[in-house]
């Protein structure tokens, strides 16, 4: 049985949970003229999570980990910093969706229910101390996210996208489940902690190791590492912007803390059996994600493979141990950022009746809003690793961390692939600085999303300066696992 | 029977579900059920390891697994009325504008 004390420790997701339903019932009731409260009811409960989240660890005491109900869910440093991330990034999600919807008469309450469900999804992924948890937590965020991708239902391609979003990622629910229950027969147990100490003790693992293959395969597919990485591409082109804002940013966070549960604390164990499968999956995914995003001509499906070879670097660090999966940690956390503000600016740039699809609709940025293609340039040549910006030093710490492993093949295919990748983030600031402008229609952009652009780019330059504290909490975090 | 004829025949049943999955080319229905095997699959496997191991929490994941496949289900079948809608054809081929 379980008690208030439970309930308390799970608050967070209890406010969002309830908040996600109330969002869903003000939409059916409100006037349309006056649907601004969601957006402000999704804020503040955003806002809200996140103090309740921060308050046990600004007290007087230090943070303790908990369980809650039997042990299935459980509160600690790691998830905590992970959904703190979340709320941020899906802050100013919201805020970059609202104008791009009401441009398209898609201002629905739905919208917003849909992402909070999502978000509950997301934390309960990062919080899961068993696989029912786990899986339940992958499930919500995932259901709500195909609907999300098939929210503008009278356009073909959005509803295609959705179609392959689903028998994909329902294929890789089905992989991940049979894994699990491998897993679960090999261990007798569901609590992560037993699968940790059945991985270590039982002499004959090739059960565990059947099931460790599935799972891995699963939690590809849900990362969007290649070879597993297909539906990508699509579904980042075919959604509406708004929709693939949202699913390329937070999500990710979600999915790394899946894979660190499954793998570093459920199956940590079997390192030695999972590392090269991880290893091959990243170089893998480095060397299509580079390759494929040279040839686009869509910016989105360019961002899409951008972000394959983004998880290609961040799974670099799954191979590092402990090290490693907090140089992953920090690699993921400034990604989901990057992702956020560049498809924000994507947002921003389309306008009314204007969809900036193609790179050459950047052209001239410059020329039309100075401060905006600077922030552009910010955040891509922070994609693309240039130094002083963050995305130079996330890179840096998981090669390391690789490196330290002793992966050294695999850390020169990593840099070689890191400067082709440069290629192709170069060209899009050479469109959007020295080609002239094919119109000169103003950009509009309300002052919340023009906030949160600011914020999300100068965060490229700022977090280099936090990058010991940020990464000492990424450490300690993992520490705490 | 013992614990590996059930298991046989999960795999059996997974197997099938993929199979169906990857070889059909006609139509997305098809494709849902392929989707509902292996989950089912994946049920026969869950409860006949709880069996076998006499714990009760096996069974319990069956459970949660049935009503997100039907919430699944419900989804995927939400999509396909948009796709029909939009295009009148359930044709797998044919989805096909999306690709690069």
């Amino acid at each position: 049985m379980f008690g208030w004390s439970d309930l308390v420790t799970a608050l967070p997701e209890i406010i969002v949970l309830s908040m996600a339903c109330l969002v869903l019932l003000v939409g059916l009731v409100l006037k349309p003229e006056k649907d601004g409260l969601l957006v402000s009811l999704t804020m503040l409960t955003l806002v809200f999570a996140a103090l309740v989240t921060l308050r046990d660890h600004l007290g007087a005491e230090a943070f303790v980990a908990r369980e809650a109900f039997n042990g299935a869910f459980v509160r600690d440093t790691f998830g905590d910093v992970l959904k703190l991330f979340m709320y941020m990034v899906m802050a100013a999600v919201v805020v970059f969706a609202k104008q791009y919807l009401r441009n398209r008469s898609l201002f629905k309450g739905e919208y917003f229910s849909l992402a909070l469900f999502a978000l509950v999804g997301m934390m309960v992924m990062v919080s899961g101390n068993n696989l029912v948890t786990l899986y339940l937590g992958l499930e919500l965020l995932a259901l709500s996210s195909y609907a999300l991708v098939a929210f503008d239902r009278n356009h073909l391609k959005a509803t295609e996208a959705a179609v392959k979003y689903f028998v994909l990622g329902a294929l890789a629910s089905g992989m991940l489940l049979y894994g699990l229950s491998m897993v679960y027969g090999a261990a007798g147990s569901l609590q992560l902690q037993n699968i940790a100490q059945a991985a270590a003790t039982q002499p004959d693992a090739r059960l565990l190791i059947l099931g460790l293959v599935f799972v891995l395969v699963g939690v590809a597919f849900k990362l969007g590492a290649a070879p597993f990485h297909m539906w990508v591409p699509d579904v980042y082109t075919g959604a509406p912007t708004a929709t693939t804002a949202l699913i390329a940013s937070a999500p990710k966070l979600a999915a790394f803390g899946l894979a660190v549960r499954l793998l570093g604390e459920g199956l940590g164990p079997l390192q030695i059996h999972w590392q090269s499968m991880v290893a091959i999956l990243a170089v893998l995914s480095i060397v299509i994600g580079n390759l494929f995003a040279i040839q686009q001509t869509n910016i989105k499906r360019l961002f899409a493979y951008s972000t394959i070879s983004h998880i290609g670097f961040m799974l670099l660090g799954f191979v590092g141990g402990a090290d490693g999966f907090a140089a992953a940690m920090f690699y993921i956390i400034t990604y989901a950022l990057m992702a956020a503000g560049g498809f924000g600016l994507l947002i921003v740039l389309s306008g009314k009746g204007v969809e900036v699809e193609n790179i050459e609709d950047l052209k001239g940025l410059n020329q039309r809003n100075g401060w905006l293609a600077f922030l552009m340039l910010l955040i891509i040549a922070s994609m693309a690793g240039f130094p002083p910006l963050v995305g130079f030093v996330s890179k840096l710490w998981v090669l390391k961390a690789a490196l330290d492993a002793g992966y050294l093949g695999l850390t020169i295919i990593a840099v070689i692939f890191a400067v082709i990748g440069a290629f192709y983030y170069l060209r899009v600031i050479k469109v959007m600085y020295f080609d002239d402008a094919q119109t000169d229609e103003a950009i509009v952009a309300s002052v919340d999303a023009r906030f949160f652009l600011n914020v999300l780019a100068i965060a490229q330059l700022a977090l280099v300066l936090l990058t010991p504290m940020l990464l000492d909490v990424c450490s300690s975090a993992i520490a705490a696992l | 029977m013992s614990l590996s004829h059930y298991l046989i025949v999960a795999g059996v049943l997974f197997v099938i579900g993929l199979a169906g999955l990857f070889a059909n080319r006609r139509n997305i229905l098809i494709m849902l059920m392929s989707i509902e095997l292996m989950l089912l699959a994946v049920n026969t496997n869950f409860v006949a390891f709880s069996s076998y191991l006499n714990d009760i929490s096996g069974q319990v994941f069956v459970f949660f697994i049935l009503t997100v496949a039907a919430a699944e289900a419900a989804i995927g079948l939400a999509i396909l009325v948009v796709l029909f809608r939009n295009r009148r054809s359930l044709d797998v081929e044919q989805l096909d504008t999306l690709k690069g």
